[in-house]
């Protein structure tokens, strides 16, 4: 497992230490590697017990590869959170009705809680980390802060992703509920975003400002 | 969750054959709903057969002028397809009332079909359910039932189904195509594809152990206004209280199909020669054998007014 770069402890960490104490002593994984080539990876035998089964994992998170041992069970969520340390995705509810955790699967937003990690062996994935970082923001990011689209901030990382991969579904021509002409171009509308957006929710209700982070962004595109 | 063994499956005929022969297996493309209800351990399967690398993601034109949809086709895709969108504009205005973005990016055209339903009884697993649990009771009936169904249901079932894309490709008279764990395949109407719940609430299709959905086809086109209109409690991103699906001909024929109110995409096609009297005579006929309980029978004049608001529109 690796550690995040600085090893400075937060508060995260802390508690993931504990966490760790507490379990240890548990059930070793069953570890049964994946077959390579040619042959149908399968993992694990058949069977009736609740030891975890593991699987060889590899894809690219923000440009960079990595293999991973999983637990077949590990969500793409949970993946990029608690192995490879990307904390930006979030898990909100972790049922597929929050869009805290959006990701860029092969260029296409998901909900990394409702997809296996063994699901994308070979796969794509940017997060908001890969997005853009303090210093070079992703012109969204900088939309999102320029139009105070947040409050507490639990949701952004998920409706940043979201919003850009709007803005893009619009300009390939996917309609949506609310889209009156389907053989007309999409156009970027307000009633648009709202529609488009309805996947991501926010308890702070800063809808309306990212809505304008958005409109500006699509207005810059256009 | 459950721990589980995964393969990914090599062909159709071998990912029907894998399921085939083990009882607690099950197949996972989207996943959408599957692992969802893994994780409260509804759905408790022991061995996933993925099916996504398998090529079966075309929409492709059929010889006889319709459209094969491959059945990992996304529900973003088929909805965004030009050919849809011309041709079957009620199955692209369906697809877009469900769900949200990210869901209907992952979210397959077989998936789709097989999705369970949203009845909150089957969500919990300390009610009794006898689609969850055969034999347990139905802790429904009795219960808060303001979304549930209204005709098509049980003594032992009152759940709906959950889909918009289905009660499009029902309006459209699609045929849903299948590969068994024999290699043999056969092709069932989407009439004949949900079941009734009757008092095995838990069999919910017509499909056989192992057998794969491959594709979902769809006739030539039928022309005429398409409309789905779809009312739920909020204005995305829900499912429907009611949704009506319909196409109108010119001379104000057509054809009506109903999502929310049933265990199934609800058309009977003698209730459509109704159509150009009026949503009134058109609901008489579908809705005629409706037993809703107090707290849900709006939804029977939720449906007539919603075809009402559909035929004004069609003849504007």
């Amino acid at each position: 497992m690796s550690l995040p770069a600085d090893h400075s402890i937060s508060r995260r960490d802390l508690m993931a230490g504990s966490m760790a104490t507490v379990v240890a002593g548990a059930t070793p994984l069953a570890t049964a590697t994946a077959a390579t080539g040619s042959a149908p990876p399968t993992a694990g035998t058949p069977a009736a017990g609740t030891e975890p089964i593991t699987v060889e994992v590899t894809f690219e998170v923000n440009g960079q590869s990595h293999d991973l041992v999983l637990d077949t069970r590990t969500t793409l969520l949970d993946a990029l959170r608690e192995h490879l340390h990307l904390t930006g995705t979030k898990k909100g509810c972790d049922h597929g009705q929050c869009g805290a955790c959006t990701v860029m699967l092969d260029g296409r937003r998901i909900n990394s809680c409702l997809s296996l990690a063994v699901m994308h062996d070979g796969a794509q994935v940017t997060t908001i980390e890969g997005l853009g970082q303090p210093g070079h923001l992703h012109p969204m990011q900088a939309a999102f802060i320029a139009h105070d689209g947040y409050q507490c901030g639990y949701c952004t990382s998920g409706q940043i992703c979201s919003a850009v991969a709007v803005l893009a579904e619009i300009k390939a021509g996917i309609p949506s509920h609310v889209t009156t002409d389907l053989q007309a171009p999409m156009q970027p509308t307000n009633m648009e975003m709202r529609e488009r957006m309805s996947g991501n929710i926010c308890r702070c209700g800063a809808y309306s400002n990212i809505a304008e982070a958005m409109a500006e962004l699509a207005e810059r595109a256009a | 969750m459950m721990p589980f063994t995964y393969e990914r499956a090599q062909s159709p005929a071998a990912a029907a054959a894998a399921v085939a022969r083990n009882p607690n297996a099950k197949f996972i493309a989207g996943g959408t709903n599957l692992l969802d209800l893994m994780k409260i351990e509804i759905e408790t399967p022991r061995h996933l057969v993925d099916v996504n690398r398998l090529a079966l993601d075309k929409i492709e034109t059929t010889p006889e002028g319709g459209l094969r949809i491959g059945a990992l086709v996304r529900n973003t895709d088929l909805a965004a397809d030009p050919r849809v969108m011309r041709d079957y504009a009620v199955l692209t205005r369906a697809l877009v009332a469900g769900a949200s973005g990210q869901l209907r990016n992952k979210a397959t055209t077989a998936g789709n079909l097989l999705q369970r339903t949203r009845c909150p009884y089957f969500y919990d697993p300390a009610q009794p359910c006898n689609k969850r649990q055969p034999g347990s009771g139905c802790a429904a009936i009795g219960g808060v039932t303001r979304s549930l169904g209204i005709i098509g249901t049980s003594d032992a079932c009152l759940a709906t189904h959950p889909s918009d894309m289905a009660v499009a490709m029902r309006l459209l008279d699609a045929t849903v195509e299948t590969v068994k764990p024999d290699g043999s395949t056969r092709r069932i109407a989407i009439a004949e594809f949900h079941r009734l719940p009757g008092d095995t609430p838990e069999i919910e299709t017509t499909l056989e152990t192992g057998e794969l959905i491959t594709a979902v086809t769809l006739p030539p086109p039928l022309g005429g206004q398409h409309f789905y209109r779809k009312v739920r409690d909020r204005a995305s991103y829900a499912f429907a209280l009611v949704s009506v699906a319909a196409v109108v001909q010119k001379d104000g024929s057509g054809r009506v199909a109903l999502g929310g109110v049933a265990p199934k995409p609800w058309r009977i096609e003698a209730a459509e020669a109704e159509m150009p009297k009026g949503a009134s005579a058109v609901m008489a006929l579908l809705l005629a054998e409706a037993k809703p309980t107090p707290e849900n029978a709006f939804k029977r004049p939720l449906s007539e007014r919603t075809l009402a608001t559909i035929l004004t529109q069609a003849r504007s």
